[in-house]
Order: C-alpha cells, then structure tokens, then sequence
C-alpha cells in the first residue's frame, strides 16, 4: 500500500466510482450474473425518485456513475434520466447486453455528451459466449456492435467477464476490440449473484491467472476496473489503486434504492443503508456504520505472515464471503494457493456454508425451456 | 487535441472541461472531455493548481503558493504530468 491507497482505505468525501443499477429486470439469465437480475423489483425508484438521486449526486460532485442492472435500457425512463444526469453533470457509463441497442437508439446515445457505454460479451465465438449469456447472444451482441459503429459512436468499450472458458481468448477480444476501435475491458470473475453457484467450476485456474496477469502487464491500456488487484501478489502491481474499495472508494445503490459496500455483495451483511433514509445516499455513504467499518484498518488474518499481503490486501472481500470464507482469510484465488487450501480445510471440516443472495429477481426457469447447460463444455 | 510539454515559465491553467473535488489528502480531479480521473496528493498541490490560471507563469504560481523553493521540483513533477494528461492547458489555448 501507498500513503495514497492508505488514504484512501479511510474514505472519501464521495465515492470514486459509484455502481447505480436502474433495475432488477433483464431479457437474460446470464450463469455468472452478480445481481441474480431477470425480473423487475416492484419497489424500485420512479423517475423522480431517481432524478433526486442524481440531484444527490451533482451536489456531492460524484464525476460519473457507472449504471448497471439487469439491464438499463428496458426502463422506460431510460433516456429520460440519462439526459437529466448529463444535465447535471454527471457523466453516464452504462453497462448493457445490447439488446435494445437498435440503428435508432445507437444514433441517439452518439448524439449525447458524457455517456460512455460498455458491451457485455462473455466469449469470441458463439458457443463459448451462448454457454454464459443464453442461445443467441452472440449474433445479437455482434449486430448491437455494428449499430454503435454505424452511428459513429466513437469509442465504447467491450466488457469481458474472465472464466475458465473464455480467458485464453484474451488475444482475440484484443484483435476484436480494435476491428470496431472500442477499448477492451476485462474483469475479475466473482461468486455473486447466481455465480455463487457457477464460480466454481467456472473460475480461472491458477495457471490461467498467472497468464493472464502477464498479459496484463504488457497491456496497460486494457481497462480492468482494478479488480485483479489480488495478482499483484505475483511482483510487479497491475495498473490501478490495487485495494479493496469497497464502501471506501466505491459502493451500490441498487434499483430500490438500498446502498451496499459493492456491485459484488448484494447481501444483508454488506448493506449499509438506504436512499431512502434521512439524508440520503451521502448520509449513508459519510457516515453508515458499515462504511465507517469497513474504512478502518483491517486485520491481515491468516495473510500476516505472507510477503505480499501488502500488495494484494488480502484479495476481494466479496469472493472470500460467497465462497464461505471469513473475511480474513486468503481470496480463493490467491497466487500462491493459499486460498484453494483454506476452502479445502473448510471441506475437510464438513463442508463450506455458503451464504446465498439476500436478493433474487432469477426468473423461475420454467419446464422444457432451453438452457444450455455448463458442464456441456 | 495533443496536449503540450509543461513548460514552468508559461501560463497554465485548468482544461474547462476539469472539474476538482476536495477530498483529505488533497483532490480528486476529473477530465470530462478524455474522462480521465487524477488525483492531487496533497493540499497544497490543489492550492497550487487552483491559483494556475491567475499567474503569468507556473513558477510565478509557485512563489505565490508561497512553495517552498526545494519542493519546486517534485510540484513540477506532478504538473508535467496533469499537462501531459491535457488536465492543465496553456492559458491561451482554446
């Protein structure tokens, strides 16, 4: 850690990086989904609501907010309030899986200042990205590709959640990414939301992490949202703040208004408030008792003896929790293994208690629907 | 737009499209136009940086802030780079 990072770890007036997601519903059931999206809450924030949060947000100068889901675009306030947040100048990235991403709408989000879009593609081929993302996808993401290009978007980004299928196409999201001038994107795996259950199987192996590091290295320019923080325990540190933000640098509001630590822990343990509360998300976000805990120093736990505590942190608080882990224990994916023997301690004591979501919005998967099932790989 | 070497002794200033919050250790610093984010590690950085455009020169901005003259190079340091990442602009530039 540096004295910045140090400083940091205690807190900012406003987040860094904020995750707002607009709603619960989605068109698809991706394995990996962090917040286990499909259908919509029915509590979530009306158009008012959420243009007073945006309000919130200018007056804490909170730069831009990076909006999620389920998916963005089927909120049919969706433009409405992206135009209000560049308004106020906040800046809008949002995420999305393309599918109302139409030559229309493309032309109109090119025509708008201060809006950024990233790409969900989970693969380089059709049945590697089908297999995550559900039959179809692949062609539909492709065609949304081609509507921001012919509508001259300019540069967006093309986001790739790394697993054990897909992290040794790296090179050809690269070459893929630079066909349509986007930035490539890349980001760390974690058990949340329904992938508390396909992560296992799913995650990258120790082999392929140490890999991927080592391109990652040699490519600064491929964004990363600083979430492989934990393979900077390998030597030299990737590019980034290589610390846990959570409730520090970063949080969530969700699509009901709750504010959680991060995108990646949508469970009561990590909710710090609500929208809703008096004051608002700033009184949450300077003062909950969760965010004040979780900016004091932490306790390097089983990872005190280790060298490289100080370049990893410890690794992802959220990957540690699904995983059954305490949150002083090695991150699963630790370097140098000392995660994979802490879970199978946990195996070996009768087994890891895995917590499940607070929140589910899955769709029941009804009979005789086609999924394609994983292990098929 | 390609941003221009830092030079000490002409005058900067922020890019219009920068925006500077305050935080502990010093600012955070936003670029709206390339949406790059920088931080100001420490106060009197931002004291600096936010006096820039009423100087005739860097190193008039320096004296100014009242910088002590041994840490003129490690300032300048940080200002090269704010320049080089188009943050700070000549002050006659569009």
């Amino acid at each position: 850690m540096t004295a910045l990072t140090d400083q940091l770890a205690e807190g900012l007036n406003s987040p860094i990086c904020l995750t707002w997601e607009w709603t619960y519903a989605c068109d698809l059931a991706c394995v990996h989904c962090l917040s286990s999206s499909g259908r919509r809450d029915p509590n979530e924030l009306s158009t008012e609501q959420m243009k007073a949060v945006v309000d919130q947000l200018a007056e804490m100068q909170v730069f831009y907010v990076n909006i999620g889901g389920g998916e963005p675009m089927l909120r049919p306030d969706f433009f409405e309030i992206v135009e209000y947040c560049v308004e106020k100048g906040v800046g809008v990235k949002f995420s999305t899986n393309g599918g109302r991403i139409t030559a229309e709408t493309a032309k109109r989000l090119a025509s708008m200042d201060y809006v950024d879009i990233q790409i969900s593609l989970d693969g380089v081929d059709e049945i590697t990205n089908d297999a995550v993302r559900g039959e179809g996808t692949y062609a539909r993401v492709r065609t949304a590709m081609n509507h921001l290009r012919d509508a001259d978007f300019g540069q967006f980004k093309l986001s790739v959640v790394m697993t054990r299928e897909n992290v040794e196409q790296v090179d050809a999201y690269e070459a893929l990414a630079a066909e349509y001038g986007a930035e490539l994107r890349l980001t760390r795996f974690r058990p949340s939301g329904r992938g508390i259950d396909t992560w296992h199987e799913l995650h990258p192996t120790q082999a392929q992490q140490i890999e991927l590091y080592n391109w990652l290295l040699a490519r600064p320019q491929v964004l990363t949202g600083d979430s492989f923080f934990h393979l900077s325990a390998l030597g030299e540190p990737l590019p980034g703040l290589n610390l846990c933000g959570a409730g520090r640098v970063v949080c969530l509001i969700d699509p009901v208004g709750d504010v959680y630590a991060c995108p990646f822990v949508l469970h009561d343990n990590f909710k710090a408030g609500s929208i809703h509360g008096e004051g608002g998300f700033a009184a949450v976000w300077r003062s909950s008792d969760l965010f004040t805990e979780l900016r004091e120093p932490t306790n390097p736990g089983a990872c005190g003896s280790c060298g490289s505590y100080d370049a990893c942190g410890g690794g992802c608080m959220a990957t540690k929790f699904f995983t059954g882990l305490p949150l002083d224990a090695p991150d699963p994916e630790c370097v140098f293994g000392h995660g994979e023997t802490a879970l199978a301690e946990l195996e070996a004591n009768g087994g890891a208690i895995r917590p499940t979501v607070s929140v589910d919005h899955s769709k029941p998967v009804g009979v005789g629907k086609k999924r394609i099932p994983v292990s098929i790989l | 737009m390609t941003a221009v070497a830092f030079d000490a002794d002409r005058p900067w200033r922020l890019h219009e499209r920068v925006a500077l919050r305050p935080e502990p250790f010093g600012a955070l610093v936003y670029h709206y136009g390339n949406r790059r984010l920088t931080f100001l590690r420490s106060p009197d950085l931002v004291t600096l940086v936010e006096s820039l455009n009423n100087q005739p020169s860097a190193r008039a901005a320096f004296d100014a802030a009242g910088i002590d003259a041994k840490r003129w190079p490690s300032f300048e340091k940080a200002l090269t780079s704010l320049a080089a990442g188009d943050f700070l602009v000549l002050e006659n530039a569009a």
